[in-house]
C-alpha cells in the first residue's frame, strides 16, 4: 500500500478546500494535531462552483457564484484570507430597472433607502424602518447557529455511552439548550416573531409591512434566489434569511465582489490549504468510496487507482455522494432508510446563469448610471415571479424570467479588457428537465433569447453590446460543474431539509453513515452560499473524532 | 339576571364551551346573532323537501371526548373515500384494508403495497401531534409557563421521544414539507397522489407545491380515526343534528341561549370587558365574556376602536382568512347509473397537477377552471335529506377564493356552480338532466350567511405560522385575549376548526380556571 493520509478530501469546491486547510492546520492556529490531507477534484482546477475562468479572451468569468458575503469573517480571520490575495469589495447599491417609468434603487445605507423608497410610497418609506429592525433580529438569532454543529433532538439522552464521550453523550443536549438559551434570550415576544418568521412566505411578511407591488417584489428577491418556490410559498421568509445573514467589513447584510472574480475566494482558501501542507490533486475524479467491514478507508479514482486513508470526507452533495460514490450494499449493510432518504433528497435546480462579455457598459431603464456598480434585479410584483414560477412548476423556464444581475467590471478592472465588461446574469426560475423535451441546443437557444430579450427590454440598445455569451441550464451546471440537479444549494433550503436533518434525518452532524466517512459540502448544515461553514464544522467534528480516538 | 359568563356565537364551540362552563355550575347566557343554532354546522333545505349540510358535511373530528363529557348521542354512517378516475372507474379506500389494497393495485402494485405502511406511519405521527389538540398551548418561553403546563409539554416531548428515532425525525422533516414532495416520495400513480394533495390542500390557500401542506394533511389525519381515510362519517339528518344534540346537552347543563340575539359590541369599562350590548341596546353583562366568532369579527369589530393595541390589531388584521372553498348543493330527481351506488366520499382530484393548476387560477384571484371537489350523496343513506326517490348531493369545491380580483361574487357563485356541473356531468354522465334544484354557497356567501370572516371555514387558516402558539396571535393563544375579561373560545383558537368542539372545551377550562382564581382572590 503507498502512502496514506489522515483525510481524503472528495472535490475541492470551497468548502473541501476549507475543511482540508482547517484539518491541516489541526483545527487551531498553532494546532498540535496537524492532519495529513489530500485533496482530490475532478476538475482541471480547483474552485467548484466558486471558480473564475477565461471563457472568453481577455475576459474573467465567475461562471456559477458571483457574489461575496456569505464567507464567514471567523473563517476569512482564521485562514487568513487577505494574506492569500482575497479583496472583497462592498457594492453600495441595489437596483431594480423599470421600463414604464422610475426604478427602485437601494443602497448600503439606510436612510439614503429610505429616501430613495419615498418617490415610490411613502407609507413604506415609513415602514422600511421597522422591516429592517425585524430582519436584522431575525439575522441576530440565526447567526450564532451557523458555526455550531446542529444538535440532534433524538440524541439528547445525557446517559447514553458512545465513544466520544464515555460519560454520555452530552453533546446534543448542551447543543439544544445553547439554542434554547440563545431563543430564550430574545425574549418571549421575539420568539413567537421567530417560531412564525421561519414557518411564512415572504409574501405574507412583506405584505404586512410595504404595499407597493414592485417594491414587495424586489424585495422578495432574495427570498428565491436559489430556490424552487415563489413569494407566496411558505418557508420563504427564511431563505431571505439566508441572503441576509452575511456580512462584509463587519456591515450585517452587505454583499461584495471578489477581486478577480469568485475564483479567487477558492484560490485563496486554496493557498492557506497548502501553506498548512494539504497536497492538492486536480484531474483526479473519485469513481468510489472503499469501503471495508463498516469504515470507509479510502477512495478509488476513474483511473483505477487506489488511496487509502483513515477519514474520506467528500464535499459532493449528499445525492451524488450516497447514490453515485457509495455502493447501496454498504449502505443497506447499516441502514436502508439511507439509501431512501438519498434517493428522496429534494435537490431540484430551478436557476440557471449567463456569462455575458459586454463591449461596453448597458444603461438600465429607470436607473441612474451609478446603478451598474451593484446588483440589478430584474423584476416586478409578485406576480410576475409566480408567473414565473408557474412555468417552472411545469417544466418549462420562465418565459419572463427574474434575474439578478451584476457587473463586476464596474468596481474591478481586473477582470475585462479597458471600457469592456463582464456581465453576470442569474436567471431563475429554470428547470433541471424539461416537460416536453431534454435539453437540446436548440432549446438552450431558445431559453438564452427569452432572458436576452427580457434585458434587452430594460436595458435598450444591450444586445448590440454582446461580444460572447455563455449559457448554463442546470443540466449545465450538473455536468459540467457537478451538482446534482443544478441545485446550487447542493440541496433545497426548505425546513425539512434544515439543522439536524440535513442532508438526512440522522446524518444531521457531518459524520457518514460508517465510522471514517463525512461530509463538508453545502449539503449539511448550514447550507449553501459561499459560505465556508459547512466545511469548518465538518472539520471540527472530524478533529474531534481524531482527539477521541474514534478515528485510529 | 346576572350571568357568570356571556359567551357571543352558538356554533358548535360556543355551545360546547358554555355547557363545560354550565356544567361547573356557572351560569351562561349564549347570544346568537341568527335565528338558528349551529354556526357552521347546520342542515339547510335549499330546494323544497332537499336538505343538505350546509358548511362542513363529513363528521370526523368530533373530539371523542368532548362527546363522552357533554354526553352527545349522535347516529352516524361509516364511509369510505373514492378516488374518482376516469371512465367511471374509481379506487375504493375504505376500512377493510385488504380490499383497499386490491383496488390501488389495479393501478399500481408498488402504491397498494406502500398505502397501508405509509398511510399507517403518517397517522401515527398525526396522532402523536394530536394529543395537543386538547391541550391548552404553552409559551415558547418554558420558564413563562405554570408547572401543570410544563408538565403537559414535558409529556408532549417525552410522546414524541416515544415514537422511536425514526419516526421522530421522520416527523421532524415531513411536519414542513410539501405534499408534492411527500407523495411522490411515497407513490407513483397520480390518482392516490392526487388524493393525498386534495387532503393536504383542502381548506388552505395553498397548492400542493407549497411547503407546510404536509402540516395540514396531518392535522386532519390526526382527527380521522385508525382506518384513516378509510374511515370517516356521516351524521344522519346531516350536521345539524349534531348541533340539535349541542343544544339539547347545552340546555340540559342550564345554557340559557338567545337567537335573534345579536351583539352590536363589546362593553369595555376601565379596560375590562364586562359584558355586551345588543343590537337594540340591551345590556347583558358577566364578568367574563367569551367569543365564539372569529377572531377578526370579535376584534375588529365587536371590541370598538381604541381598545387594542395597534401592533396586535394588526397581526389580527392579516390574519390568513382567505376562503377558498365554496359549497355547492344538487338536488336531484334520481341518480344517474353510475353514482347508484357511491355512499362514500368521492374525490375528483386525477392527479397532483390538476389539483395545482386550479391552485394556479386562486393565486391570481380567479375560480378554479377545472376544481378539485369532494363530493358525498348523504341521501344514499339517510333518505330523509330528500323526498322519496330523489337525492342530494353535497359538494365542495377548491379553489374558489374570497379574494377575487376582477370576478365579482356573483361571477363567482355562477362559475362555481356551472364548473361543478360541468366536471361532475362527465364522471356522471346524464347527471346534468337530473338536476331540479342547486345551490351555491361561495365563502362570500359563507361570510354573509354564516359570519365565517372571508369565507375560511377554520376561522383562519390551519397552517403553521396561525398554529398551537401562534393562533391567533403570539402571546394570546391561551384563550385570554389582550382586555382583560375577554376571551376567544372558536376555532380562531387553538386548535382550530373542524367539528372537533376542542377549542370551545379548551377554552372552557382556561375560563374556569380564571374564574376560580377571581373567586378564591375575593
Amino acid at each position: 500500500m503507498a502512502e496514506t493520509y489522515d483525510a481524503i478530501v472528495i472535490g475541492g469546491g470551497h468548502n473541501g478546500l476549507t475543511t482540508a486547510a482547517y484539518l491541516a492546520m489541526g483545527g487551531e492556529k498553532g494546532g498540535k494535531n496537524k492532519l495529513k490531507v489530500l485533496v482530490l477534484e475532478r476538475y482541471k482546477k480547483v474552485g467548484g462552483a466558486a471558480m473564475s475562468e477565461e471563457i472568453y479572451p481577455g475576459f474573467t468569468y465567475s461562471t456559477c457564484s458571483y457574489v461575496c458575503s456569505l464567507l464567514r469573517p471567523e473563517i476569512f480571520r482564521f485562514l487568513d484570507l487577505p494574506r492569500h490575495g482575497l479583496q472583497v469589495i462592498p457594492y453600495e447599491i441595489n437596483s431594480s430597472p423599470n421600463p414604464e417609468g422610475e426604478g427602485i434603487i437601494t443602497y448600503k445605507d439606510h436612510d439614503r433607502t429610505r429616501e430613495s423608497l419615498r418617490r415610490h410610497s411613502i407609507k413604506d418609506a415609513e415602514a422600511y424602518d421597522h422591516y429592517a429592525a425585524e430582519i436584522s433580529r431575525q439575522c441576530r438569532f440565526i447567526k450564532p447557529l451557523l458555526l455550531l454543529t446542529p444538535p440532534d433532538p433524538t440524541r439528547v439522552n445525557p446517559f447514553a455511552q458512545n465513544r466520544i464521550n464515555p460519560w454520555g453523550r452530552r453533546e446534543d443536549l448542551d447543543g439544544l439548550l445553547k439554542i434554547a438559551a440563545e431563543f430564550g434570550r430574545m425574549g418571549e415576544k421575539e420568539m413567537y416573531e421567530i417560531i412564525r418568521f421561519w414557518t411564512m412566505s415572504i409574501g405574507d411578511f412583506l405584505d404586512e409591512y410595504f404595499e407597493h407591488p414592485r417594491w414587495k417584489g424586489f424585495s422578495a428577491a432574495s427570498s428565491i434566489i436559489g430556490t424552487a418556490l415563489g413569494p407566496y410559498s411558505p418557508g420563504t421568509a427564511y431563505v431571505l434569511l439566508h441572503h441576509y445573514m452575511g456580512e462584509v467589513d463587519g456591515q450585517i447584510g452587505a454583499w461584495g465582489f471578489a477581486r478577480g472574480g469568485m475564483g479567487s475566494v477558492s484560490k485563496a482558501i486554496a493557498s492557506a490549504a497548502t501553506e498548512a501542507g494539504v497536497e492538492i490533486r486536480t484531474n483526479a475524479e473519485v469513481a468510489k468510496v472503499i469501503v471495508r467491514n463498516g469504515r470507509a478507508v479510502g477512495v478509488a479514482l476513474a483511473d483505477g487507482e487506489e488511496i487509502y486513508g483513515k477519514t474520506v470526507v467528500s464535499n459532493l452533495d449528499p445525492k451524488r455522494t450516497y447514490l453515485k460514490l457509495i455502493e447501496k450494499s454498504d449502505l443497506d449493510a447499516i441502514d436502508p432508510d439511507i439509501h431512501a432518504y438519498a434517493r428522496n433528497f429534494k435537490i431540484r435546480g430551478s436557476s440557471g446563469k449567463l456569462n455575458i462579455a459586454l463591449d461596453g457598459l448597458p444603461r438600465f431603464a429607470g436607473c441612474p448610471m451609478e446603478s451598474a456598480w451593484g446588483t440589478i434585479d430584474i423584476g416586478g410584483d409578485f406576480d410576475y415571479i409566480e408567473h414565473a414560477f408557474d412555468d417552472y412548476k411545469y417544466g418549462s423556464w420562465s418565459k419572463r424570467p427574474f434575474l439578478d444581475i451584476v457587473i463586476p467590471t464596474t468596481v474591478d478592472p481586473t477582470m475585462a479588457p479597458p471600457g469592456k465588461h463582464f456581465m453576470s446574469v442569474f436567471v431563475q426560475y429554470v428547470p433541471y428537465k424539461l416537460a416536453e423535451s431534454p435539453w437540446t441546443p436548440q432549446m438552450k437557444a431558445a431559453f438564452e433569447k427569452d432572458v436576452i430579450d427580457t434585458i434587452e427590454e430594460n436595458a435598450p440598445g444591450f444586445r448590440n453590446l454582446i461580444l460572447h455569451c455563455q449559457t448554463r441550464t442546470p443540466w449545465d451546471i450538473e455536468n459540467e460543474v457537478g451538482l446534482t440537479e443544478g441545485n446550487i444549494f447542493q440541496g433545497e433550503l426548505t425546513l425539512d431539509q434544515l439543522l439536524f436533518n440535513r442532508p438526512f434525518p440522522g446524518l444531521g452532524q457531518y459524520r457518514g453513515p460508517f465510522d471514517g466517512f463525512y461530509m463538508c459540502g453545502s449539503g449539511t448544515h448550514p447550507g449553501g452560499g459561499v459560505m465556508g461553514a459547512p466545511g469548518a464544522n465538518a472539520a471540527r467534528e472530524m478533529l474531534k473524532d481524531f482527539k477521541h480516538g474514534v478515528v485510529r | 339576571m346576572t350571568y357568570d359568563v356571556v359567551l357571543i356565537g352558538a356554533g358548535h364551540n360556543g355551545l360546547v364551551a358554555a355547557t363545560y362552563l354550565a356544567k361547573a355550575g356557572r351560569k351562561v347566557i349564549v347570544l346568537e346573532a341568527s335565528d338558528r343554532i349551529g354556526g357552521a354546522a347546520s342542515t339547510r333545505e335549499f330546494a323544497p323537501g332537499f336538505k343538505v349540510s350546509g358548511v362542513a358535511h363529513i363528521l370526523h373530528a368530533l373530539h371523542p371526548k368532548i362527546a363522552g363529557d357533554l354526553g352527545l348521542r349522535l347516529e352516524t354512517q361509516a364511509i369510505g373515500t373514492s378516488v374518482l378516475l376516469p371512465e367511471g372507474k374509481s379506487i375504493e379506500i375504505s376500512g377493510d384494508a385488504a380490499a383497499t389494497a386490491a383496488s390501488i393495485r389495479q393501478l399500481s402494485a408498488a402504491d397498494a403495497e406502500a398505502w397501508p405502511r405509509v398511510m399507517a406511519r403518517l397517522t401515527r405521527l398525526a396522532g402523536a401531534l394530536g394529543s395537543f389538540l386538547t391541550r391548552t398551548p404553552p409559551s415558547p418561553a418554558i420558564g413563562a409557563n405554570d408547572f401543570q403546563t410544563k408538565l403537559a409539554l414535558a409529556m408532549f416531548a417525552l410522546q414524541l421521544r416515544m415514537l422511536g428515532k425514526k419516526d421522530m425525525l421522520e416527523l421532524t422533516r415531513i411536519l414542513t414539507m410539501n405534499v408534492f414532495d411527500l407523495a411522490n416520495d411515497f407513490f407513483e400513480s397520480d390518482a392516490i397522489k392526487g388524493l393525498l394533495s386534495f387532503d393536504a390542500t383542502l381548506g388552505v390557500y395553498l397548492g400542493p407545491r407549497s411547503p407546510n401542506t404536509v402540516f395540514n394533511l396531518l392535522y386532519r389525519l390526526s382527527s380521522y380515526g385508525k382506518h384513516g381515510m378509510g374511515g370517516l362519517y356521516l351524521p344522519k339528518g346531516g350536521m345539524g343534528a349534531v348541533a340539535a344534540a349541542l343544544e339539547k346537552a347545552a340546555r340540559a347543563a342550564g345554557v340559557e341561549i338567545r337567537t335573534n340575539a345579536p351583539v352590536d359590541h363589546i362593553l369595555i369599562e376601565q379596560e375590562t370587558a364586562t359584558g355586551v350590548v345588543l343590537r337594540g341596546g340591551e345590556e347583558v353583562r358577566a364578568p367574563v365574556v367569551a367569543s365564539s366568532a372569529d377572531p377578526q369579527t370579535t376584534l375588529l369589530k365587536l371590541v370598538q376602536p381604541g381598545n387594542l393595541d395597534t401592533e396586535f390589531m394588526k397581526r389580527i388584521r392579516h390574519l390568513r382568512m382567505n376562503g377558498c372553498v365554496a359549497k355547492v348543493h344538487l338536488a336531484l330527481d334520481g341518480l344517474p347509473d353510475a353514482w347508484k351506488s357511491r355512499a362514500g366520499r368521492m374525490v375528483l382530484a386525477p392527479k397532483i397537477d390538476y389539483v395545482e393548476r386550479a391552485f394556479d387560477c386562486a393565486k391570481y384571484g380567479r375560480v378554479a377552471d377545472k376544481p378539485a371537489l369532494e363530493i358525498v350523496i348523504p341521501s344514499l343513506t339517510d333518505p330523509s335529506l330528500a323526498p322519496a326517490g330523489k337525492h342530494v348531493a353535497s359538494i365542495l369545491f377548491q379553489y374558489a377564493p374570497y379574494k377575487l380580483r376582477t370576478t365579482t361574487p356573483d361571477e363567482a357563485r355562477r362559475q362555481v356552480l356551472e364548473r361543478t356541473i360541468d366536471a361532475l356531468d362527465v364522471l356522471a354522465p346524464g347527471l346534468r338532466t337530473r338536476i331540479v334544484g342547486s345551490e351555491a354557497l361561495t365563502p362570500h356567501d359563507l361570510e354573509t350567511q354564516f359570519g365565517l370572516a372571508g369565507g375560511q371555514w377554520h376561522q383562519g387558516e390551519v397552517t403553521l405560522d396561525q398554529m398551537f402558539f401562534l393562533r391567533p396571535a403570539g402571546q394570546y393563544q391561551q384563550y385570554r385575549m389582550p382586555i382583560p375579561g375577554l376571551w376567544l373560545c372558536g376555532a380562531g383558537a387553538h386548535p382550530g376548526g373542524n367539528v372537533s368542539g376542542a377549542a370551545g372545551a379548551n377554552a372552557a377550562r382556561e375560563m374556569l380556571k380564571s374564574l376560580r382564581q377571581r373567586r378564591a382572590a375575593a
